[in-house]
């Protein structure tokens, strides 16, 4: 019986053979596929999937003294939505998104419509220099404008401002981030500009429409989409707000404090005062809002930009 | 006339820009030419006495030689993670474009799904389980977490997708050569500009990295350059004994950028190449 089967006589002609190999090399591509896949799945479990998972696990433990861990269920949530210096970082952080963002987005779109209609030897290094703090580590450029800021060593220090008191150092933070990603986002800008049809404005500038209505009105609404990622990514920077002001916060700690913004404040918990179970409850409340926010913000931004 | 007007103008605002964008590093490459008093006392944007030779021997022998370890180590630590995140990426983007596999729809919906989680958000329970694997204060625990990079695979999976041709893999599998063979020296020739832009940001994202180093080192002889400048700065400020002066610190900064600025004009179109794939999708 089996050798009727095998044998070549009773196998159909010329489908057989081909259909095996077939079969075979669709079975060696699907095992060669996942060898090429396994270290990325390997490190996105351990790195990714792993830490998210501990952390909501540890979140709804409480340590005591006594017993030792305890299972809390949302204690430590309740307790991180109750606790006025988590509230005090929120909102901290949100007046920053909502100036800073704005303020950097500008300058972003402003340098990128100059370089994208000046044509000139200068337009070109202007755009090497607006983009260089971005390949600058954010803890060396904090550094050096914690430099610039200083009363005694720094260039502003005949102004008699003081940069980095309670009313002015989020100002001064603001100006940090803002030189440090302009250039990137003039950059992302810049390209959407470029791809353009340039069809688009040469018939208005036929029809006498100005460089700067062009650029408003035309140039603009056509890079929407640009621009909205670009303020996605940057109001998703300013909730996570970290290295900044934790660099600058020897210059002042009464006005830097350890709640200054949510992860400065769950750092300190966890580094600080050992609350593991508490830091995870902030940071994976921190994560969560970042991650939801930016898919609604994606979704609700889609036809807008789909539009383009 | 007003176009010429016009071209004025926007030439005045990007000369004004452009000083602000350049003031930090200007007053960052003068003060590293003077000695500590020059820093306090001459006028911050212009040169006095040239003291660079000095500031960077100094710089190399504070907390004997402890710099250069830093240094190096950064150096170690983009290469390492920027080598082996560009590889795996490259593998995984490779699969997910070319090769038909069970759960491929799947993997690759899940990345799509965490490529917007914070990474900040995960530094604090990838060191509590690194502590559980005694793995803390090692270099494992700075380069492991490194070496994963959703977003470079993705671009690599998007360019591989557009830009190689079923039919050149097709031709290799018929002459006979193996999964791996194809994939070596058919598809990943035609990767070359994609890879490289990919290695240029996992390598500068790991020289810049600072939150994850930090946590995780204790020992200084491991720290990067970023977590250790920030150390000597924390001291300085503070007025311990020893520490490291502000003029080394200003000088330690401008060494540790140099190489950064070396290798972003060098490789300009490699930058905007990433941003541009990076915004179009």
């Amino acid at each position: 019986m089996t050798e009727v089967q095998t044998s070549p006589a009773a196998a159909p002609a010329a489908a057989g053979p081909s259909e095996k190999t077939g079969r075979r090399s669709h079975r060696r591509e699907a095992a060669a596929g996942w060898l090429f896949v396994l270290p990325f799945a390997v490190l996105l479990v351990a790195f990714l999937l792993l830490p998210m998972a501990y952390a909501f696990k540890i979140s709804l433990y409480r340590s005591t003294l006594i017993e030792g861990e305890v299972f809390a269920f949302f204690d430590n949530y309740k307790q991180a939505i109750d606790d006025p210096l988590v509230r005090e970082g929120v909102v901290r952080v949100l007046i920053f998104g909502l100036i800073q963002t704005p303020v950097m987005i500008g300058v972003a779109l402003l340098a990128a419509l100059l370089i994208d209609a000046a044509t000139s030897r200068f337009s070109r290094f202007f755009r090497l220099a607006a983009f260089v703090p971005y390949a600058v580590p954010v803890v060396i450029g904090t550094l050096m404008w914690g430099f610039l800021y200083s009363d005694s060593l720094g260039p502003f220090s005949g102004l008699g401002i003081d940069f980095v008191s309670s009313d002015t150092v989020l100002a001064s933070l603001g100006n940090i981030t803002t030189w440090q990603w302009a250039g990137y986002n003039m950059i992302v800008l810049y390209a959407a500009l470029q791809g353009l049809p340039r069809e688009t404005y040469e018939s208005a500038k036929i029809d006498g429409a100005g460089e700067v209505q062009i650029a408003l009105r035309i140039k603009t609404p056509m890079i929407s989409s640009a621009l909205v990622l670009a303020t996605l990514f940057t109001i998703m920077g300013t909730l996570q707000f970290f290295t900044e002001p934790l660099i600058l916060q020897p210059l002042n700690p009464g006005a830097i404090t350890q709640h200054y913004t949510p992860n400065v404040y769950a750092y300190n918990q966890a580094f600080s005062f050992q609350q593991y179970n508490y830091s995870a409850a902030i940071s994976f409340l921190l994560g969560a809002v970042v991650f939801i926010g930016s898919y609604i913000f994606l979704f609700a931004t889609r036809k807008r930009s789909a539009l383009q | 006339m007003s176009f010429k007007k016009g071209s004025v103008a926007a030439h005045v605002v990007m000369g004004l820009l452009a000083i602000y964008f350049l003031l930090p590093f200007w007053w960052l490459l003068v003060a590293a030419t003077k000695n500590n008093d020059g820093l306090f006392q001459s006028s911050s944007l212009w040169f006095s006495d040239f003291q660079l030779i000095d500031n960077l021997k100094l710089l190399f022998a504070q907390n004997d030689g402890v710099y250069l370890t830093w240094l190096r180590n950064s150096a170690f630590y983009a290469v390492v993670s920027g080598v082996g995140a560009t590889v795996i990426s490259a593998l995984a983007g490779y699969a997910f474009a070319k090769l038909r596999f069970p759960g491929r729809n799947a993997l690759f919906a899940l990345l799509l799904g965490l490529i917007m989680v914070p990474a900040t958000a995960l530094v604090l329970p990838t060191y509590l389980l690194m502590s559980q694997a005694n793995m803390v204060d090692t270099i494992w625990a700075v380069i492991l977490p490194s070496l994963l990079n959703p977003f470079g695979v993705y671009l690599l999976r998007v360019y591989v997708h557009d830009s190689i041709p079923d039919e050149m893999l097709e031709a290799a599998r018929i002459d006979g050569a193996g999964e791996f063979r194809v994939f070596r020296s058919v598809a990943l020739p035609a990767m070359r500009p994609a890879l490289v832009t990919v290695l240029l940001f996992s390598m500068v994202a790991s020289w810049n990295n600072f939150f994850l180093p930090l946590v995780m080192l204790s020992d200084d002889q491991l720290y990067p350059l970023t977590v250790g400048l920030r150390a000597w700065y924390m001291s300085a400020i503070m007025g311990n004994g020893g520490a490291a002066t502000f003029n080394v610190i200003v000088t330690g900064a401008l060494v540790a950028i140099v190489p950064l600025i070396a290798a972003f004009l060098m490789l300009q179109r490699y930058w905007r190449g990433g941003l541009t794939i990076g915004s179009v999708k």
